[in-house]
């Protein structure tokens, strides 16, 4: 009863900081951008402000957390009670420790990962679309038979090629992500290509570099940014799963796909503590698709 | 004598949704119309025009609701009736013709399927007879082999004949009620005729009632007995055709009169050294010749219309001068040295020259960057102006296409109108300060009013910035407004060419003899006198 207490009264929270955050930032945000925050939906500021809050725990986790990340201390699995608000593991390391900790190295990798892939999927897929012929044909097939090798297959054979360290997991899963975003970016640039604004700034002179950023890019967010939100969801299981193979982040650094995993028998037990990691990131993905949807309404023009 | 009366609108309120307010389109009009007559109902685009026509079907489109009056047709009252009641007239009473028939048929069937669905749905006929129905009703409209014409897809046939079909399909159930939302606009004026011819003979032979609507008056006069004018969703004034073109008593409705009368004044006959020199241009797309041997030559300070159907090649022609498609043979001479060929090999000077203005102002700015950039991104490239210069001059532009700047600078293209919009594409033309703008169909999405003022804009222009223009249209009433010379194409070669007065006053070849005689007049008389010489000639 009390932890369905404890989420109504923190999802509350959240929206009220959302509410709070839409109206500082409506009072703050210069004249032409009013409309933008006037309109934001409650579930957009309530995915804001989670995302807010993430960041900043995630930046400040050493300052919060109450322990180190890896300090063992003391017996395994004890129950929610100071000096340990919400038990220890099996190894005796502090549960809210390890979940701030996880905050920084999970999200941070994954938000990394996600974005390297959006900038290398999406600039190659609109390059390919915009000089069209061999350049696209050559570039396309090439990321056809990339894609048509199982995903985890492929990063654990780069995994095993290059080494584990955070960095490379990072290049690996963008680099795998980045062949399915090359392929929407490319179709959907394949459609703006061939619109008059394009010609017109071909025949202005305008290079390469400027036609993606400024002519295409613009044109092509709202597909990019919902592709972003589902991505950015699937690269935890993707970070998870190679962790589970001994491939992913390497503990003691925490990380909350792992912390699901190695507590999981405390289910058996009816205890929640490994479900707080998993609705940790359940939480935020809910946050990240909210904005996402936010923003695809706002890139459609269906509000204008 | 009165026919009885078909239709009753009174006091017709439509409104419109935008975001969550609800603001009104249609603002209280009246509509009678009597068994077997064609009411025609004109204005401007957002006019209300085919809101109106379609609330006569008790019709109202995604996003707009009747909200006052009532519609009583042939005794049914159509707000108040069920769907169901109202679905089993539509196609079979009223039925509905749509201004492109190439978007409005269905791509993957053949057109007699989709002609016979109306009537076998609606038990009118049977499946056989309805095909054999279709070929009668295919011959009096006039389609090429009307045995064979409905066994094939709609890309199969030209624009012209689809239209004549989707017609014919509207005829399928011999309904009471017809609206034309514009049948003709998306043609040329030779296959226009045509489609009028047969449309008017069809309605007679069978005495249907029609509203048809258009923005073009001079349609209107050919196909209507009566006409109402409508301006932002008010009735200006009704009167049968002639007492209108006659008398019209509003002043709006003068000034739609009037708007044909723009006429820019005669130049001299031009001299020196040509801006632009296309010589004897063949190009091809593919192994298909398009342009054959085509030359002509433009002056600074002087218009070239170039006119011809759609596929005649006059787009071909400004991809060639511009760089887009290279020449199979023949060159383009600018102020005498020539270009190269495509557009890659063309120095940044060069490009800055010849700058262009595209028919769709929707697809030809980008949607997402704001006038700012729009307009200063060719004087940033091309002139080198930076911060407050660069300011400036934008602002400069949006004054000279009359633009307030401080209004419009920040906007989008998307909170602009469509001839706003197309004086954005001038502005961007004008800030790379060329001496040649190809201005490509630049009048033909609009209205005509708007027309008018982009005309005129574009005429002041060029007086002041001493600019050459190659104006491409199918219109042949632009032509006369804004042209010095004009180059007549078909099948992509040149038919002939001429200064302006000459050529309409004394055309030499039958084709441009047949292409002016094909444009509207006012004169209610005009299809018949025309069909009637046409027939002697045949």
């Amino acid at each position: 009863m009390t932890i369905l207490l404890s989420i109504f009264i923190g999802l509350g929270l959240f929206f009220l900081v959302g509410f709070a955050g839409r109206t500082a930032l409506h009072a703050a945000a210069p004249a032409h951008h009013k409309p933008m925050f006037r309109d934001m939906p409650l579930t957009a500021s309530f995915g804001l402000a989670v995302i807010a809050i993430y960041v900043v725990v995630a930046i400040l986790a050493p300052v919060i957390a109450p322990f180190g990340e890896g300090q063992v201390l003391g017996a395994a699995y004890q129950p929610w009670a100071a000096p340990h608000y919400l038990g220890t593991d099996k190894l005796g390391r502090d549960m809210l420790t390890r979940l701030i900790y996880g905050a920084r190295n999970t999200v941070g990798i994954a938000f990394a990962t996600t974005a390297l892939a959006f900038v290398l999927g999406s600039v190659l897929g609109i390059w390919a679309a915009l000089v069209g012929g061999r350049l696209d044909q050559w570039m396309s097939r090439f990321v056809d038979a990339l894609m048509a090798i199982p995903a985890l297959i492929f990063s654990l054979l780069l995994l095993t090629i290059f080494g584990t360290s955070v960095l490379t997991l990072i290049l690996v899963i963008a680099a795998v992500d980045a062949t399915r975003v090359y392929r929407l970016a490319r179709s959907v640039a394949q459609g703006i290509v061939v619109m008059d604004y394009i010609e017109a700034a071909r025949l202005r002179g305008e290079g390469m570099w400027r036609l993606i950023r400024r002519e295409i890019l613009p044109n092509a967010m709202a597909p990019l940014v919902a592709e972003f939100g589902l991505r950015f969801c699937f690269v935890f299981l993707s970070i998870s799963a190679l962790s589970f193979l001994g491939l992913g982040i390497k503990p003691p650094t925490a990380d909350w796909g792992s912390m699901v995993r190695e507590n999981a028998t405390l289910i058996t037990f009816g205890d929640i503590t490994p479900l707080l990691p998993a609705g940790a990131i359940a939480l935020l993905t809910v946050a990240v698709n909210f904005v996402v949807d936010w923003q695809l309404h706002r890139a459609s023009g269906l509000k204008e | 004598m009165e026919k009885p009366v078909l239709l009753t609108i009174k006091g017709m309120q439509i409104e419109g949704r935008s975001g969550d307010a609800w603001h009104p389109i249609i603002k209280g009009v009246d509509l009678t119309l009597h068994k077997g007559e064609v009411l025609g109902l004109i204005g401007e685009s957002g006019a209300g025009k085919s809101t109106l026509g379609l609330a006569a079907m008790g019709f109202a489109r995604d996003g707009c609701r009747i909200s006052g009056g009532t519609i009583d047709f042939d005794g049914i009252d159509l707000r108040t009736a069920p769907e169901a009641a109202r679905r089993g007239l539509r196609g079979k009473r009223i039925a509905y013709v749509a201004q492109s028939a190439a978007a409005s048929f269905n791509p993957a069937h053949k057109l007699i399927d989709q002609y016979c669905e109306g009537p076998v749905v609606h038990g009118v006929m049977s499946r056989e007879k309805a095909e054999a129905d279709a070929v009668e009703l295919y011959r009096r409209m006039r389609l090429p082999n009307p045995e064979e014409i409905g066994f094939r897809y709609p890309h199969q046939v030209s624009g012209g004949q689809l239209q004549r079909a989707m017609t014919a399909m509207a005829m399928a159930c011999r309904p009471d009620l017809i609206i034309f939302d514009e049948p003709t606009t998306a043609l040329d004026v030779t296959t226009q005729i045509e489609v009028l011819a047969a449309i008017r003979d069809i309605v007679r032979q069978f005495g249907t009632a029609a509203i048809y609507i258009t923005h073009d008056l001079a349609v209107v006069a050919q196909m209507a007995d009566r006409i109402k004018v409508l301006l932002r969703g008010d009735e200006v004034e009704e009167a049968d055709t002639r007492s209108m073109l006659a008398a019209p008593r509003e002043d709006y409705t003068k000034s739609l009169w009037a708007v044909r009368s723009f006429a820019r004044t005669e130049q001299p006959p031009a001299t020196g050294t040509p801006v632009v020199s296309v010589r004897n241009v063949t190009a091809a797309y593919g192994t298909v010749d398009v342009l054959k041997n085509v030359s002509f030559d433009i002056h600074a300070r002087r218009t070239v219309a170039v006119v011809g159907e759609s596929g005649s090649g006059k787009s071909t022609t400004a991809r060639v001068i511009t760089g887009l498609l290279s020449p199979r043979k023949g060159e383009v001479l600018f102020n005498g040295k020539p270009l190269p060929p495509s557009f890659k090999a063309r120095s940044r000077e060069e490009l800055r020259q010849c700058q262009m203005i595209y028919q769709m102002a929707d697809t030809a700015l980008n949607p997402k960057l704001r006038l700012r950039e729009l307009i200063g991104r060719p004087a940033e490239m091309y002139l080198g102006l930076k911060g407050k210069a660069l300011e400036t001059r934008i602002r400069d532009l949006l004054a000279l296409i009359e633009l307030e700047p401080d209004k419009y600078i920040d906007r989008l293209p998307g909170e602009l109108s469509g001839g706003q919009k197309q004086r954005i594409g001038i502005a961007r033309a004008l800030a790379a300060e060329p001496q040649l703008i190809i201005c490509d169909e630049v009048t033909s999405a609009l209205d005509q009013i708007v027309q008018e003022g982009i005309l005129k804009l574009l005429d002041r222009l060029q007086g002041e910035l001493n600019l050459a223009y190659m104006f491409i249209t199918h219109d042949l009433a632009t032509v006369k407004s804004i042209a010095d010379e004009v180059v007549v194409m078909q099948h992509g070669a040149v038919v002939e060419r001429g200064p302006k007065a000459e050529l309409f006053a004394d055309p030499k070849e039958d084709y441009t003899n047949l292409l002016l005689s094909s444009v509207p007049e006012m004169d209610p008389d005009w299809l018949n006198r025309l069909l009637a010489e046409r027939g002697e000639l045949a």
